[in-house]
């Protein structure tokens, strides 16, 4: 079987333009991009005389740099925490059959179903009264608690999938629990960390209600809400707006490239635990 | 049996437990409270007003087209989101050449931003956008119009724009269970002569049951939760002919100061959301033990 037959090179004509469609915002996003607010042609029409002045102009006006270095650091910060003291409750939740264990992973498998709206907003109450508010550590500490039932999840299930003659060989050997888990537990865990990290880091990193709650107003932002400022002030002017989308793009985009074999079959794979 | 066993201490999920009680367990609690509340964000003093929130709502338009706009939503984007998810998966799955290259590109859109992606078709669907400029070149010039500016349609467009970016995301899951299935099982469907919808239905569709759990809850409960493309792409607008529950409770909370009323439609859509998943939780695993 899968030969290359003539049905095979009728599905692969259809499939290629079905991806000519799905890829058509972004061909339009680049030529409007790279386009002089002068040339009002059709925004289908190939740009005659590309110029690189919008992305500078964007850049300055939308204050993109701090914004990427929060982005950075709010996502590094929150990804870092949620992975280390989700797989730390992980060990104990996979192993421990007590009543104890059972109830503490069904207490935070309920963080699945609350929508953050729920939670967000009379945390924002406390944030506020903590002096917290329009600093992106507010959202370090949000992102590392609202991560941890999906991440925990993720651990768990992983976990239980393994043998645990490993760590009952370490502690045969008098392993502390603590080293247990650090020298055997957590490179078994590999795998779905890397899953973990991507998962985790993309939701963060493209999260907008919470930073438009807490940062509003605010001289720090992250870059989606930075964006939605721009877009705000700059309502018309789209060749400048697409310049800033096309540069909050890129470097999701470049990640992505670089590592989407790995990320495609960790989402997959992660997710079906 | 390995008596010399211990567990690893309890002590070991108190970080993440504290975290998540913080974040999450604490303040839901506390909104249960303030939805029955007269609460304006503000002001320390508030009196406990009962159900009345929740019956305010029941008199309030603009709460009854939210929750149905977020149900017309969710339904749509989970049926079509997943049908084209599956098609594609199938397509990308099958000996064509381009197969590794249409995988990174269809669901590369999945990695960015949803503002950002709502922004840009925000623009393709104006009156002067690049979805107009393509109508008139194929000579569909007739089909022309404001897509965000007219109330039938606007709720349609944020639904094809979700399908967009996260149809790829669906492939990928669906791709996933594909290859689950072994090729002999292919092979030998292929020399018993077993068409493509004969193979798709008994040897296919059984085995891709886990993919489709998983997809169906993620797209229902992101559905449900809608928010960032109703924000940048209509804010809910035109009127409010596609304000979702999220973009009410975000407006009555911050635009309107109803920080008790917004709380309340906060604990409606956590009502949704959790009928929703444990109803889809129920039907899904019996389907699966069905088909294994």
């Amino acid at each position: 079987m899968n030969r290359y037959s003539p049905r095979t090179l009728a599905l692969e004509v259809v499939m290629i333009a079905v991806a000519a469609v799905f890829a058509f915002p972004v061909y339009v996003l680049v030529n409007l991009a790279v386009r002089a607010p002068s040339d009002t042609s059709s925004p289908i029409a190939p740009t005659s005389s590309p110029t690189l002045g919008n992305f500078a102009g964007a850049w300055r006006e939308a204050g993109l740099g701090g914004a990427l270095i929060n982005s950075v650091v709010v996502t590094a910060a929150s990804v870092l925490i949620v992975l280390v003291v989700s797989s730390l409750a992980a060990y104990p939740l996979a192993r421990s059959a007590a009543r104890w264990s059972r109830g503490t992973f069904l207490l935070i498998m309920l963080g699945l179903v609350l929508p953050f709206q729920l939670a967000s907003l009379p945390l924002y109450q406390t944030v506020r009264d903590l002096g917290l508010l329009g600093s992106v550590w507010s959202l370090v500490l949000f992102y590392s608690g609202l991560q941890v039932p999906f991440t925990t999840f993720l651990y768990v299930g992983f976990l239980r999938a393994l043998p645990r003659d490993f760590e009952d060989a370490a502690q045969l050997d008098g392993a502390t629990p603590l080293s247990t888990y650090r020298y055997v537990i957590l490179p078994m865990l590999k795998p779905i960390t890397v899953t973990a990290l991507v998962l985790n880091a993309v939701s963060v990193w493209n999260d907008f209600f919470t930073p438009l709650l807490y940062l509003s107003g605010s001289t720090q932002q992250t870059v989606p809400v930075a964006i939605a400022g721009f877009v705000g002030q700059y309502v018309s002017d789209w060749n400048l707006i697409f310049a800033a989308l096309l540069i909050s793009i890129v470097p999701v985009l470049a990640v992505y490239l670089a590592l989407q074999r790995h990320i495609i079959n960790g989402f997959a794979g992660g997710l079906k635990g | 049996m390995q008596g010399r066993r211990h567990a690893p201490p309890w002590w070991f999920t108190l970080p993440a437990l504290l975290l998540f009680a913080f974040v999450v367990l604490l303040p839901s609690a506390r909104g249960l409270h303030y939805a029955v509340t007269d609460w304006d964000g503000l002001n320390p003093d508030f009196t406990v007003v009962g159900l009345d929130n929740f019956t305010a709502m029941a008199d309030d338009p603009d709460a009854f087209g939210a929750v149905r706009h977020t149900l017309v939503v969710a339904v749509a984007i989970t049926v079509l989101q997943n049908g084209l998810g599956l098609l594609l998966a199938l397509g990308v799955n099958s000996a064509i050449k381009s197969r590794d290259v249409l995988r990174v590109l269809l669901f590369a859109p999945a990695m960015i931003a949803q503002i950002v992606t709502a922004y840009l078709w925000r623009n393709l669907l104006g009156p002067d956008g690049a979805v107009n400029s393509a109508l008139g070149a194929i000579g569909l010039g007739g089909l022309r119009r404001d897509w965000l500016g007219d109330p039938d349609l606007a709720l349609w467009m944020i639904v094809l724009v979700v399908v967009w970016q996260y149809a790829g995301y669906s492939m990928v899951i669906f791709l996933a269970g594909l290859q689950s299935v072994p090729k002999e099982i292919y092979e030998a469907a292929a020399i018993d002569g077993t068409g493509p919808v004969r193979r798709f239905w008994s040897i296919i569709r059984p085995l891709l049951a886990p993919a489709l759990t998983i997809n169906l809850m993620l797209s229902i409960i992101g559905g449900l939760k809608l928010f960032d493309q109703v924000y940048a792409m209509t804010g809910g607008g035109p009127g409010h002919a596609t304000d979702t529950i999220s973009t009410l409770i975000y407006k009555e909370a911050f635009t309107l100061g109803e920080f008790g009323y917004s709380i309340a439609l906060a604990v409606v859509l956590t009502v949704i959301v959790a009928v929703a998943s444990g109803a889809q939780y129920t039907v899904l695993s019996r389907g699966e033990r069905a088909a294994s």
